[in-house]
């Protein structure tokens, strides 16, 4: 026993080392940081303790703005991204020729690099000197005005923000509705098409009380990473996000950590601080809310 | 025993369930068409040339011309093809180390005994719910004062650990019988060769699932690359693509900033090809991204 008790200790070490190194000391060091006001990386000097970061960042127009456009983000597409891929599951769960096709197709996303890809939807979007892109010509179609998507109007860039997630965060839920969908039994479905209950009741009574835990699972993934949302919004909108009035709370954070905008820690560690707050409260609402509401 | 829905089958029904069927088939072309789009309009442009492209007032469907010069253009006025191989060697060692590094520990969790085993495993299991966004800032700082900015090992080491993958596969290596583990003992082998002669090939489709999620994210990984290499020799796809864009290159050369595009998706396209079904199966059962 006590020789095993040394190797177990040996078989962990390296996990144990990595995990202290690079996610125990930095939990601890970012609440310094975030108390630390006015450090400096290079003389790795500060001159007091406080609040000031937080009161710093939560005055900060561009840390409001980020805060704002975070909240719609998630608001628009975490409903919109649930409610979609339910129903494009529930699609594929009735149909059998093609559904392999379908579920090849829908899952592409997934692999693919999302600063790669955002670009592509970056140009479909732009309106240049030379042409107004693929979707103004469409537009045009309908006599709509062509509209700059990219560098145009607040609710435009928005627009097309919620498409990009919307496209990229669907292969997952998809993936989890298509296999909650299949284990549900279906004996159940039988014995409601014997007492010849309406589709939509059958889908009320049975369908939805039997996936929601996968639901709730999907809806608590989905806002926390909505609220880190950064990569897809540097696809479409360059690493310049503040400029463009399109920055995210992980952009904030990133801008004041790196870059020409960087250097402060404090106020990244404050700002990733607050973040975290508000994800484990959202999350915890959520949490809250399924005990009630979902059938286990 | 025939279906009672048969026998209440009329003509109206019927009618009623191929419009159904109809609908759904449309709504799910609809969106499949929405997936595919990007990819083929990435293709397409990569394929027309740059006065072709830039002449379209209204941009074609298709091109009468297709032309590699692109892709030329695209190897040689970046370093594309450094930027692939930094990739390759980013991935591949990440992943090696990390599967090493949680097969241990997942071994250790599982099988072996140990004072503080289940409160160990609990406050690991805890940091799950820690965002990488909280911790970056820190890793930040201790890379840049070990002066690992621009190095492999800099951009290798805080990503080798994942508690999630710990967790997965312990519960993968629980679940071999006890029973083998002691017969095992009682023939005199050691933990380790059993760890790589029993479990290891019991366990090896978690690996896989493990290894090719691993895999994924390490291709797309750009923020943390980003923070730490600013030196282009060093750089992954993901920044490639993004000083692409930004240089002039990108604004002005749209069909060869297009080319390079499709050059960094098809290897993780081609992967999923092959490995569809693992890779379908492993993201519903450890996936996270969504």
């Amino acid at each position: 026993m006590e020789k095993n008790n040394l190797k177990a200790w040996l078989y962990l070490l390296p996990a144990l080392l990595f995990i202290a190194v690079f996610l125990v000391y930095p939990l601890v060091d970012v609440f310094i940081y975030s108390f630390e006001e006015g450090y400096n990386f290079a003389s790795q000097s500060f001159f007091g303790i406080g609040f000031y970061n937080y009161k710093f960042v939560l005055n900060d127009p561009y840390f409001i703005k980020a805060l704002v456009n975070t909240f719609i983000l998630v608001i628009i597409t975490v409903p919109v991204s649930t409610i979609l891929a339910l129903l494009i599951s529930m699609g594929l769960s009735s149909i059998k020729a093609l559904r392999n096709l379908f579920q090849t197709i829908y899952f592409l996303p997934y692999v693919t690099n999302t600063l790669a890809v955002g670009m592509v939807f970056m140009i479909l979007f732009k309106k240049t000197a030379y042409s107004d892109g693929l979707v103004n010509a469409v537009l045009s179609l309908f006599n709509i005005a062509p509209v700059d998507f990219i560098d145009g109007p607040y609710w435009a860039k928005m627009f097309v923000l919620c498409f990009y997630t919307v496209w990229v965060v669907l292969p997952f839920k998809i993936i989890i509705l298509t296999s909650a969908l299949a284990s549900v039994k279906k004996e159940y479905y039988d014995a409601a098409k014997i007492d010849g209950t309406s589709s939509f009741r059958v889908f009320r009574k049975i369908t939805l009380p039997m996936i929601s835990p996968m639901i709730f699972y999907l809806v608590i993934t989905g806002f926390i990473g909505a609220f880190k949302a950064y990569s897809d919004v540097v696809a479409i909108f360059g690493t310049d996000l503040n400029n463009a009035g399109m920055n995210t709370l992980v952009g904030y954070i990133y801008d004041m950590l790196y870059g020409d905008s960087g250097g402060y820690p404090s106020y990244a560690s404050s700002a990733a601080i607050i973040l975290f707050l508000i994800v484990l409260t959202v999350t915890t609402i959520n949490l809250l809310v399924s005990k009630k509401r979902v059938h286990y | 025993m025939t279906d009672p829905k048969e026998m209440i089958l009329d003509s109206g029904d019927a009618v009623k369930s191929r419009i159904k069927k109809t609908a759904i088939y449309f709504f799910l072309a609809v969106w499949g068409l929405m997936v595919l789009f990007p990819f083929y309009w990435m293709i397409l442009t990569s394929f027309k040339s740059l006065g072709e492209y830039n002449a379209e007032n209204i941009p074609k469907f298709f091109t009468l011309s297709p032309t590699l010069e692109n892709y030329i253009e695209a190897f040689t006025s970046v370093n594309l093809l450094d930027y692939i191989f930094n990739t390759v060697i980013f991935t591949v060692l990440t992943t090696l180390i990390m599967i090493i590094v949680i097969t241990f520990a997942a071994f250790a969790f599982a099988r072996l005994e140990f004072r503080g085993k289940d409160l160990l495993f609990t406050l690991i299991l805890s940091l799950m719910m820690i965002p990488n966004e909280l911790v970056v800032i820190t890793n930040y700082a201790t890379i840049t004062n070990l002066d690992l900015r621009n190095t492999f090992t800099g951009l290798i080491l805080p990503s080798v650990t994942s508690v999630f993958y710990v967790y997965l596969l312990k519960e993968n290596f629980q679940s071999v019988p006890d029973q083998l583990y002691y017969a095992a003992k009682v023939d005199g082998t050691s933990d380790l060769k059993y760890l790589f002669k029993v479990m290891i090939p019991i366990c090896k489709p978690t690996l896989i699932t493990v290894t090719i999620l691993k895999v994924i994210e390490c291709w797309n990984s750009y923020v943390w690359p980003r923070l730490v290499t600013d030196d282009e020799n060093y750089f992954l796809v993901s920044n490639g693509i993004q000083a692409i864009r930004e240089s002039g290159l990108g604004r002005d050369n749209i069909p060869t900033m297009m080319a390079a595009v499709v050059v960094v998706s098809v290897p993780l396209i081609v992967i999923f090809l092959i490995f569809k079904k693992k890779i379908i199966e492993g993201v519903s059962r450890g996936g996270t991204k969504g």
